[in-house]
Formats: C-alpha cells, structure tokens, sequence
C-alpha cells in the first residue's frame, strides 16, 4: 500500500491534488484574474493564464489539456472578450469533462470590480463542490512524473540529475510513467539515448528530434544554455547535456511524445519540446516553468526538478519536488530545497541513498505532503506561443502494437 | 595523497573538483604532483594531461567539446579554452570585465 488516495475524475484518471484554477485568457484579463486567486490565500485556487491576444492552437490545445489535468476539480476563465483565444471550445472541453467551469467577460460583466466579485462568488461555490470528490485508493502505476533541470551547474550531472535517474528507474519498474525532456538538452547524446529506444523506428524518431533541436537553436544563435551555467563550470552545451541526459536512469525508452500527449501506458518517454516547422515565436521554452508546465499538459502529477545553480520555483497544478546537486547551494538555500544530492558530492550518501529518498518522497507528495516550494506558495506558470506536428506512428510502438 | 579531483571515466582527460581548490595547492594526478596555477571552483574542472588544440576534451567518457588552444596538465578547463561543437557557450562579464565563468582568475590576482 502506498496510501495514495486519489482525487477521482470521471475520465477515471486519478489526482493528487485538488485545485480550483483561475485562467486569464489574455493578459489584459490578468489583473482581474488575480485579483480573484488573492481572495482564497488559504485554499488551493491558483491563477494560470495565456498572454497572448493572437490565437495558437498549441497554447489553446495546452489550456484545455491543464483545466481537465486530474490534479483540477474546476476551471474559471477570465477573458477580456476581443481576444483571439476560443473560450467557447475551452469552456466546452472543461465541461465535457464533468468538471465545474464557467467564463465570465469583463467587457460584459461591468468592469474590474464586478467581475472580482462575481469570480470571487464563483470560487467559493466551486470549492465546496470539489470538496465532495470521491477517492479512491492510487498505485505508483497511475502516477505520471516530470524531471527537468534548472539553474544547472557543474555537480547536476553527477549528483543530482543520476540521483533523479535512479528514481525513475525504481518508478519505472513500478509502472509508473516517466518523463524526461528538453532536447535542446540533449544534443551530444543522440546516439547513446537512441540505444536504449524500445524499436528500431522509435530510434530514428530519437535521433530525429535531437537534430531537430541542434538546428533550431543554431538558428537562433543561443544554445539552452545559461550564463550561469558556465559560472557554474559548465563550458559547453555538450557538457551541460551529458549531465542532464542521465536524469533518464537506465531504463527502456518506451516512446516520444509532444507536450499534451498523455504517456499511453508505464515506462520512459522523451518529451519533444522543440517546435516543428520553421523557426518562429522565439526560443522554445523562455524558461524552466514552460517545461514544466508541458509536462503537466501531459499529464505529469508531480515533477522532480534538479538544480545546482539553485533555483527556488515551483508550479501550478503538480507539485515540484527541488533536488539539489551542489552542497554549498544547498547550505545556502536549503528552506528551498526537498533533497540534498550535495551529499554525494561530499561522500556523505551514496548515489543509491538519493535514488530512493527521491522515490519515497514522490510516493509521499503523492499522499499529500507538501514540498518546500508549495509550502512556500511558489505557483509558477508560463504558457507561450508554439507550433507542432502530432507525433508519428513510430513514437508509440507499444501502444500502435 | 588524497586528491579532491573526480576522474568520472577512464577515457576522459578531464577531472572535476569535487570542492573548491584553492591556487597554490600541490595535487597529485596518476603519481605526478602539480601546483595549481588558479582557484578551481566546485565542479570546475582541470586537465588529467596535456591537451593539444584542436584535441577532443571528454568527460563521461563522451565527447564535450574542442580544445581552442593547447592546455597544461592540471591547467583550468572551460570556455577560455575549450569551445562547442555545436553552439557557442554564452557566458557574462563580471562587473570589472573579468569573464565571470573563468572565476579562478580572481584567485590568480
């Protein structure tokens, strides 16, 4: 028994969570959206949004996939009313997913102070409501987990990011679904990550996606690669990969997905955050959260997030559990951090050691802890503009089988 | 003599500072002792032997980039003298126009 008891949606998928969101459709609706979320300090109401007034269908397809992710019980949007973005589809999607959801327009709801108001009234119904949803008992096999790494440095690649892969080899082998990402990240690994590919085709969909990446950020001119990276004794992009790749661990790649496809089964997945087509709308992700928050679109209940620089965010929607990988950023920051991998660093805990706490603390979030960020309030969300192709047949062997 | 560098694979010639490493402190790599010229900072890393330019510098066993000039053994490794393979590595200056990732420079002044 892991004493997981999820939150029971009625696509039959299980949360850990149980958060009422607020989501501005525009920034112009921001204010007012936030305005709405600080009326609840003590509740879990959350504010997440899209910027843009142009319309996307990534970033219409990610709102959808967020408000009906199973760690929300309810959706509230807030639009301007001339933006471009359909709420009309997103409101449907939420509903159709048996979940409260309601659109309220400012332009036609008398302004700022009415639409607080009425939002505010809003949430208060629909935490009530929420509060009735049934749990049920969870295993580690329904859990979806994210890892990234951010502000990495030096000692990412050999403390804190293997600590996090043998984490998900241990989830693995539970039948949990694991998700590594940002293929930026990944250049210079290509050829040792296609190894460990389930089929020969998903292979080449490996290579394929790493190469996509090497020419998009060659077009523009930056790797993913910070200034503080190198401070941190990272020289180059190579470098930096090598180090993040091993957050993968060692097991079987069972497939490739694109932000917002829904892991079809346990195993290891390589999500493709790089846009497809030309170049367009930028760098793919402006920073850490756009991560994360794909992987939330796709289903992730929580995400493991190593970091040696020291970065101190969490997220909307899905807990963020913080690994730190240098023992001196972790003296430093430690109300930030869940995990100390620095103690590898220092002799002080094996490899192994780090593996399992990682483990037995996400199967603990997952019951209800709290981590450091979310205690804290960090609610971090970015959602931008990109463009992709769906996957191809070769992606999901296992699932096309 | 016990030595704070990592050797993290045998095909490499690089070893990484498993804690900061002041200038001036007599290291042993492989039986030969040398004298740090600079500050090696936490997970910075120095070179296990001689490196000539245009030499492939690997960690991990992997490739990690080309050296841009020759490097001592038990010289600083890092983007003074090593560059990508792939794209260029961005880095800042600090305030006084130091390369702030080539930070044992300031144990050197």
């Amino acid at each position: 028994m892991t004493g997981i008891m999820g939150y029971l949606r009625q696509d039959g998928r299980k949360g850990i969570r149980n958060t009422v969101v607020v989501a501005y459709l525009v920034e112009c609706a921001n204010f007012v959206a936030t305005k709405i979320v600080a009326g609840f300090p003590d509740d879990d109401v959350q504010l997440i949004g899209f910027p843009g007034c142009f319309p996307n269908e990534y970033a219409q397809a990610m709102m959808e996939k967020i408000c009906t992710h199973p760690n929300v019980g309810a959706a509230l949007f807030i639009s301007l009313g001339c933006e471009s973005f359909d709420k009309v589809r997103a409101t449907k999607a939420v509903a159709d997913s048996g979940r409260p959801v309601k659109t309220m327009v400012i332009q036609k709801s008398g302004g700022t102070r009415s639409t607080v108001d009425m939002g505010r009234d809003w949430v208060r119904g629909a935490l009530a409501e929420v509060a009735g949803t049934k749990r049920v008992p969870m295993a580690v096999s329904e859990l979806i987990i994210g890892t990234i790494c951010g502000g990495s440095d030096g000692t990412s690649g050999i403390s804190g990011n293997p600590a996090a892969g043998k984490a998900f080899d241990l989830l693995v082998a539970e039948g949990a679904a694991c998700i590594f990402e940002e293929t930026g990240e990944l250049i210079g690994c290509e050829e040792i990550m296609a190894e460990r590919a389930a089929t020969p085709e998903l292979a080449d969909e490996l290579r394929a996606s790493v190469a996509k990446a090497a020419r998009y950020y060659d077009t523009l001119g930056y790797g993913s690669f910070a200034a503080g990276n190198a401070t941190g004794g990272l020289s180059t992009i190579e470098e930096k990969s090598l180090g993040a790749y091993v957050k993968s661990g060692d097991s079987k790649i069972s497939g490739l997905i694109k932000p917002g496809d829904v892991p079809p089964s346990g195993g290891l997945y390589l999500m493709d955050v790089v846009p497809d087509g030309e170049v367009r709308f930028g760098f793919p992700n402006i920073s850490d959260n756009a991560e994360i928050v794909e992987m939330i679109a796709s289903g992730a209940h929580l995400t493991l997030f190593v970091t040696g620089r020291g970065s101190v965010v969490g997220s909307a929607i899905s807990p963020v559990i913080k690994i730190c990988a240098n023992p001196d950023t972790y003296r430093n920051l430690s109300d930030d951090m869940d995990v100390n991998a620095g103690a590898i660093i220092e002799g002080t805990a094996s490899l192994m050691e780090v593996g399992q706490e990682i483990h037995d603390l996400v199967i603990a979030v997952a019951a209800g802890q709290q981590t450091k960020s979310e205690a804290l309030g960090h609610r971090e969300f970015i959602l931008t503009y990109k463009t992709f192709d769906p996957i191809g047949p070769a992606c999901l062997p296992r699932s096309a089988a | 003599m016990t030595t704070p560098f990592l050797l993290l694979s045998d095909e490499d010639n690089v070893l990484v500072a498993m804690r900061h490493v002041k200038a001036g402190s007599s290291i042993d790599i492989e039986g030969i002792t040398v004298s740090l010229a600079l500050d090696i900072p936490l997970a910075h890393k120095i070179a296990r032997r001689d490196i000539a330019e245009g030499e492939t510098v690997r960690k991990y066993g992997m490739p990690i980039g080309v050296a841009t000039a020759a490097i001592a053994q038990g010289e600083h490794v890092h983007v003074h003298n090593i560059r990508s393979a792939y794209t260029p590595t961005y880095a800042l200056q600090d305030a006084d126009g130091r390369d702030s990732a080539v930070n044992a420079k300031v144990g050197a002044a």
